[in-house]
Parts: structure tokens; C-alpha cells; sequence
């Protein structure tokens, strides 16, 4: 059977799917990938499908349980290069990729993940800003 | 390719690799459009996964046809698997009985032209859809 390839690069894993995978294929990258950000620590995954002609329910499933399954791995999943004609076909098929984070091509995801990171850390700091003044604002 | 359409076993993962293909090929040799061509082998790819995973294996059988003012893709997707008890709910947005998202039979209706299906419990299925060229 065939495998994805997945590169690391920095904090980054980056998968280009280059092959019509079966369906079995898919399925070892949604493990392959989840052993690899626990075995790197990396915490933004691109998955690179500019090269697919088509994604259909099974693809695009798989697509989605992949960035679940990241976010719980505390890594962030960047879907780049959809085609137009499949983004019209997956629309009409009914399927939105809820949950799917998608930017047009590898260098806009990677600009994606490395905003996010910024901004999952000024969150954190929000929040410890308001922890110390919420002992404060009751008892007038 | 000639007119007499192609014939594909299916009963393996790596069949609905072949329709994919198949069906492409044909669709470019009519000239469908990028966007049709890929809703077509989008809608072949679910009922090929369809005719494996419920019907139990089966065949596909794609052909080039002519209306005489236009020209298309056949495709016929048939299995001797359990058939389908409810066809109106098998045909409902998001309805499974296989643990997927329940758009391979509703979404594949949406992205061709037509979508013709004959089924009995016990018996099988067989699904034939057409896709023309605009």
C-alpha cells in the first residue's frame, strides 16, 4: 500500500497528497500524522491537496477528523491549494468542511498558523490580566 | 475508448481508484467541462464506495452516449448486496446505516443530470446516472 509522505519543517508538518489515495491510505496518514506531531511537538500541520482533481465525503472526512484529531494533539491543521472545481463539487455534495481551517496555497498557511500561535498566546495574556482584576470588581 | 463503455469489477478499495479514473478519462474524452468532469468522478467516487462498502462488491460499467444534440457520460453502478429497504431515507441528507457522513446517495444525485435507481431488498441495486455536456 501506498503512504504519504510527511515533512517536518520547524514547527511545522507539511503533507502534499499527491496520489488518488484509497481509502485505506487515508486512513494510515490520519495515523501516520498523529504519531508524527506527538513524536515532533510540532504544532501546525498544512495539508497540501492542490495536486487532488477530486475529494469526495470519504477525503473530505477524513480531512476533518485529521484537524480534530490535531487540535486535541494541541497542533493546529491548515487544509492549502483546493481547486476551484472541487471546492464547487464538495459544496454541492453537501459538504462544507466545517471545522476545516483552508488558505489558498503552502506559504499563506504557513502565515495562517504562525498568526494564530501569536494570538493563542496574547489570548493567554488577556486572560491572566483579567484573573487579577476579577477579585476586585465585586464587593463595591 | 470505444462506444461500447468499460466494465469495472468492484471489490477491492483500489476498484473505486479504477472508476475514478475510468470515469475521468471518459469525461475528458467528451469534453465535459473542469467542473462537471470533477462532479461527475466526485458522484462516481461515493456510488463506486456505495456499491462496495453496502452492496458487498459489484460492477461499474461506463459508456459514452449521444442524444443527437448532445453528447454525455453513462454510468451504471450494480450490486447483489441487501438492496435498499427505505429509499426516500437512504436519499435524505446525512442518513447512514455504514457510520459515514451520509452524502455519498443524496450528495451524488446533486452533481449529475440524472440519477435513475432500481433496488430490492434481498435483491440489490443498481444506480444509473448521466452526466451531458452543456
Amino acid at each position: 500500500m501506498e503512504r504519504v509522505p510527511i515533512l517536518k519543517i520547524g514547527d511545522i508538518l507539511l503533507v502534499s497528497i499527491q496520489i488518488d489515495m484509497e481509502d485505506q491510505v487515508a486512513l494510515q496518514l490520519q495515523e501516520d500524522l498523529a504519531d508524527r506531531i506527538v513524536a515532533t511537538g510540532c504544532h501546525g500541520v498544512i495539508i497540501d491537496i492542490s495536486a487532488l482533481d477530486i475529494v469526495d465525503s470519504f477525503v473530505g472526512r477524513t480531512l476533518a477528523t485529521i484537524a480534530a484529531i490535531s487540535k486535541v494533539l494541541d497542533a493546529d491543521t491548515v487544509v492549502v491549494g483546493m481547486r476551484p472545481a472541487v471546492a464547487i463539487t464538495l459544496v454541492e455534495l453537501g459538504l462544507s468542511l466545517p471545522g476545516i481551517r483552508t488558505a489558498l496555497n503552502v506559504e499563506l498557511g504557513m502565515e495562517m498558523l504562525a498568526r494564530e500561535r501569536a494570538t493563542d498566546g496574547e489570548d493567554d495574556d488577556e486572560d491572566g490580566v483579567e484573573d487579577t482584576e476579577t477579585p476586585a470588581v465585586p464587593t463595591p | 475508448m470505444n462506444d461500447q463503455g468499460e466494465r469495472v469489477e468492484v471489490t477491492s478499495d483500489r476498484d473505486v481508484v479504477r472508476v475514478r479514473q475510468l470515469v475521468r478519462t471518459a469525461a475528458v474524452a467528451v469534453k465535459l467541462s473542469l467542473v462537471d468532469q470533477t462532479k461527475l468522478v466526485t458522484a462516481a467516487s461515493e456510488l463506486a464506495r456505495n456499491t462496495l462498502v453496502y452492496g458487498g462488491g459489484g460492477w461499474v460499467e461506463v459508456a459514452p452516449v449521444d442524444s443527437g444534440r448532445r453528447k454525455g457520460i453513462r454510468i451504471v453502478f450494480a450490486d447483489q448486496g441487501p438492496g435498499i429497504a427505505d429509499l426516500d431515507l437512504a436519499l435524505t441528507d446525512g442518513y447512514t446505516t455504514g457510520g459515514g457522513l451520509g452524502l455519498g446517495l443524496s450528495g451524488a444525485r446533486r452533481l449529475v443530470d440524472e440519477f435513475d435507481i432500481a433496488t430490492a431488498v434481498g435483491e440489490g441495486t443498481t444506480i444509473t446516472v448521466t452526466k451531458w455536456c452543456r
